[in-house]
């Protein structure tokens, strides 16, 4: 038992560190990315709804129309559908820089749409309040708003993070390696059971850790 | 201090208009507890928002010390809107601060030096006594508490008046009192105006100088509380006041006593409330009084009495009678169920 152990990670320790790493440059990069894009576009979406503080029927109509039709996108099928932006943008369409594009072509709209439902959630009193005490547009955002949702921003992005794994397992069509290219290239289409399994149990326990982390820090943020 | 100039609001809806409030004008004088009454959906909380443009009128002018804040651009109205305080019924705190976070981030917001951010939190949390509660979070205190802390943290920004939005609708009779209080103090000693806006009559009896009475988007009675509680024109006036003494007469009873001699509410305010004007009735005419119903409150700190009396005997007798209690100063009104009318 132990020696087979042993036989395991010397034959293919290597490999599934590399996939595993593979996994987590392209989950961090992609999923900062798509923080930086995905929250302000939920703040825009949120400040220029009807009846809110920005209300901008044009503006939000696009925002709405454009993250739909992303969302309506399979991602297996958004990965080559967008490979000409993706080569203008990253210079490649294969490789963990190459599946980055489509990843966060991907996520972002997905986080938009999570985080305009927490900012939504956030009682419209307080941001009332702090208009009446002569606070600056940008300060309530940032200081009322966002800080009132983190909890529930958290949460979202917890969510969000997850779909991101499970979406980085097809980036090995690609080329672009991680452990889902891994346990499909050996487990699945080599039939290397062991192969699959681990990675399979890799995957749970990453996914399992991620929803921990995110519960935690959302109900340390929660003081109500 | 404050100047409504016929302010108009109309929220358009889908299909239909709805005008919240109709050509209002009003005046807060400085230093002054000014409190609107009325029913839900009078247009109360419409014009108390329109006092720093969280609501933007119609038509109309809302002048502060002297300027129209209409025509303000959007960074000036920041610079008034911080020298008027707002509390709401539902406190509007951030639920993820605490106490001290929740009077300190506005300051800090508004560029207050950090030194001058400590110095105001101690000294305001101390005039609504929480001291001992800077490191609690709202979810951990009642709702008297809560509304204390958004006092505070009105009152952080050293404002010259402070708009109450139902402040004391959300809080039991006693916590209500007691928020009361504090306004009360806050006003006579930091000389801070307050405009208010309740439909509960106690509120206004407790605190209020002035008092304006709305209906349907229109104020249909304003003057002094004395004058206001002691001579009500409109009937809405009427029912406020009546609320408040709650002095309904049993149906049948009313019936009997209205075959025989008068049926009067008498009023008695400040120094005619302790003359036995009463009593000399007896003495001079032929009349019986018997006392049905009656009450003593205070308005401001003066006594305000009511008592609903039956004056027995003939008419003529019961007439003078009646102009006697005049002319020692009770206001004297006949009484019907649900309501009180003025004699001539």
């Amino acid at each position: 038992m132990l020696t087979s152990i042993t036989n395991f990670i010397n034959n293919w320790g290597v490999e599934i560190w590399e996939a595993f790493i593979d996994t987590m440059i392209m989950v961090g990069v992609s999923l900062t990315l798509s923080i930086i894009i995905g929250l302000p576009l939920g703040v825009l979406l949120t400040l220029t709804g009807p009846g809110k503080a920005l209300e901008n029927k044009v503006l939000y109509q696009i925002l709405n129309t454009i993250i739909n039709i992303l969302r309506s996108i399979p991602f297996i099928i958004l990965l080559f559908f967008i490979l000409p932006f993706t080569k203008l943008v990253a210079g490649t369409t294969i490789g963990v820089q190459g599946v980055i594009v489509p990843l966060v072509v991907f996520t972002a709209p997905y986080i938009a749409r999570l985080m305009e439902s927490s900012l939504l959630e956030v009682d419209r009193g307080v941001i009332e309040a702090y208009e009446a005490m002569g606070i600056k547009t940008r300060h309530i955002i940032w200081h009322v708003l966002i800080r009132e949702a983190r909890p529930s921003i958290i949460l979202g992005l917890t969510i969000a993070t997850i779909g991101l794994i499970g979406a980085t397992a097809m980036a090995g069509l690609v080329g672009a390696g991680g452990l889902g290219d891994l346990a499909y290239r050996y487990g699945h289409l080599r039939y290397q059971a062991d192969i699959m399994y681990v990675t399979v149990i890799i995957l749970i326990i990453l996914v399992q850790g991620v929803q921990t982390i995110g519960n935690r820090v959302s109900a340390r943020l929660k003081k109500d | 201090m404050i100047e409504f100039r016929n302010l108009t609001k109309v929220f358009q809806d889908k299909k239909r208009e709805v005008k919240a409030l109709h050509n209002v004008s009003l005046k807060v004088k400085e230093g002054s507890i000014f409190g609107v009454i009325g029913y839900s959906g009078a247009g109360k909380s419409t014009l108390v928002r329109m006092a720093n443009l969280l609501e933007k009128p119609t038509s109309g002018q809302v002048l502060f010390e002297g300027h129209d804040l209409t025509e303000l651009s959007g960074n000036q109205l920041n610079e008034v809107r911080q020298q008027m305080g707002m509390i709401f019924q539902s406190f509007n705190l951030l639920k993820t601060g605490t106490v001290y976070e929740n009077i300190a981030l506005p300051l800090k917001l508004t560029g207050v030096s950090k030194s001058e951010i400590d110095k105001r939190v101690e000294k305001y949390i101390q005039i609504v006594g929480l001291q001992d509660k800077l490191k609690a979070y709202p979810a951990q205190l009642s709702g008297g508490q809560k509304q204390r802390v958004a006092i505070a943290r009105a009152l952080a920004h050293e404002p010259k008046v402070l708009l109450c939005d139902e402040a004391t609708s959300a809080l039991d009779p006693d916590t209500t009192e007691a928020i009361l209080e504090l306004l009360s103090k806050i006003n006579k000693e930091l000389g801070i105006t307050i405009l208010l806006i309740t439909h509960e009559m106690n509120v206004v009896q407790k605190i209020c100088h002035e008092v304006a009475v709305m209906e349907q988007g229109k104020v249909i009675e304003q003057g002094s509380v004395i004058d206001v509680f002691s001579k009500p024109q409109t009937d809405t006036a009427k029912r406020f006041i009546h609320s408040l003494f709650n002095d309904d007469i049993p149906g049948d009873l009313l019936k009997k006593l209205k075959n025989n001699g008068k049926l009067v509410a008498l009023s008695f305010i400040g120094e005619s409330a302790g003359d036995p004007a009463l009593a000399m009735v007896t003495k001079k005419y032929d009349v019986f009084p018997s006392i049905l119903g009656g009450n003593i409150t205070d308005l401001k700190e003066r006594p305000f009495g009511r008592l609903i009396v039956h004056l027995d005997g003939s008419e003529s007798e019961a007439q003078k009678a009646i102009n006697y209690l005049k002319e020692s100063g009770v206001i004297v009104e006949t009484y019907n169920k649900g309501g009180i009318n003025h004699v001539n």
